[in-house]
């Protein structure tokens, strides 16, 4: 019934899989690096060991790495756990990293139910597949929307059911060219006294 | 004590025909007012203009202000209807997305004639704040529905609000029923101007030299 630090659970993930990592943001808050394969196994065991004890998915989210300034490069997206144990009252982060290409993660929706939403509001935004979800469809977008807008390399949509998305033949500035319709140059920055 | 009322002197009547005002239904207690029936009814609508419960962002909080106890907008008339059937005026108040706009057309489609729109606020009038980047705000509800009045603003306050509620009563009295719908939309000046849209009016008359 004790509070572990990010520290001691580090370690007890690292005893039970060694290929977790315990790493840190450049702000200095903790977390463990899970490979997609072995997701599903490190999620229960975080919910169900006795000390840790995860019982509360808090938030599942996700952001794009294309176009972060991090060494070395990269174009993963990359699927965030926030728990928290009710028991313990202790929290950590769990991230995975799914490759763009194979943009493919088991689902948390079988230990926390909570994940249901959430991991359908990650495949509308972001494109990432939760393999073993009920149904894995868009929650936010129509369903006949096309693209993942959060993704860095989103291409806004010109229209939506023949209406066009911008006035007057407006077109967004940091869009390259698509056919038929010009490209419109940035604006100049203003310069500030 | 007021003076008594007088009746107007009128015209020596023709002996041959009967008196209009001892005809049947015309006699002095039993007469009946009588004006033109579309006119009687504009009256009417113009002065019941039920509008929909239906707001999508914060403009929602300004028509709620609207229809409290300072502004009080059911004073005209206006009265919240929970239902498209029963409205006869639907206040686009906020931000409308693709995903919602066939939704707003679909209610638009449920409320009987005459119907009016007012657009309320800069999201429904251009996309406002998010016009340029924003891949799922629709830039103006005006692509889905006729708008009637355009009301600016981010939001607009509550007497923007009343002022285009007043352009669009005297819209509703030219409409008359079965009389001419005008298709060209009014745009409410806005808080910019001095005194609103009465800047021309409140001008002060020009003095002799």
């Amino acid at each position: 019934m004790s509070a572990l630090t990010a520290e001691v659970i580090g370690q007890r993930t690292r005893a039970a899989f060694p290929q977790v990592q315990p790493l840190a943001t450049e702000n200095g808050r903790p977390f463990l690096q899970v490979a997609p394969g072995d997701l599903q196994q490190v999620l229960r065991f975080l919910c169900s060991e006795r000390d840790l004890r995860f019982d509360t998915l808090m938030d599942l989210t996700g952001y794009d790495l294309l176009k972060y300034p991090m060494v070395p490069p990269s174009d993963a997206i990359v699927v965030v756990y926030l728990l928290w144990s009710h028991v313990h009252r202790h929290k950590t982060t769990v991230k995975v990293l799914a490759p763009r290409a194979d943009c493919r993660v088991p689902t948390a929706s079988s230990i926390w139910p909570a994940a249901l939403y959430f991991e359908r509001e990650v495949w509308d935004l972001l494109g990432v597949h939760f393999e073993g979800h009920p149904s894995q469809k868009r929650i936010m977008s129509p369903d006949d929307w096309t693209g993942h807008p959060l993704r860095k390399d989103y291409l806004y949509p010109v229209d939506y059911h023949g209406v066009p998305h911008l006035r007057d033949g407006q077109h967004f500035e940091h869009v390259p060219a698509r056919p038929g319709i010009p490209a419109v140059a940035p604006a100049p920055k203003k310069s500030t006294p | 004590m007021a003076e008594p009322i007088t009746p107007a002197p009128q015209a020596p009547r023709d002996p041959t025909q009967t008196p209009g005002n001892q005809k049947p239904g015309n006699r002095q207690d039993e007469q009946v007012q009588l004006a033109a029936v579309d006119e009687f009814l504009a009256w009417g609508k113009e002065n019941s203009l039920f509008y929909l419960l239906f707001a999508t962002a914060c403009c929602g909080i300004e028509l709620m202000q609207a229809g409290g106890p300072r502004y009080d907008i059911d004073r005209l008339g206006m009265i919240p209807r929970a239902t498209p059937r029963q409205a006869d005026l639907m206040i686009v108040a906020g931000t409308i997305t693709h995903k919602m706009a066939g939704r707003v057309r679909t209610l638009w489609e449920q409320m009987t004639e005459p119907r009016w729109v007012v657009s309320m606020g800069s999201c429904a009038n251009s996309g406002g704040p998010f016009s340029k980047w924003s891949y799922s705000v629709l830039n103006g509800i005006d692509k889905y529905v006729p708008v009637d009045i355009y009301i600016p603003g981010c939001p607009p306050r509550p007497e923007a609000l009343i002022d285009g509620v007043m352009a669009l009563r005297e819209r509703v009295r030219i409409y008359r029923t079965f009389g001419h719908r005008s298709t060209t939309p009014h745009i409410v000046a806005g808080a910019d101007a001095p005194f609103g849209s009465h800047a021309e009016k409140d001008k002060p008359p020009e003095q002799a030299p």
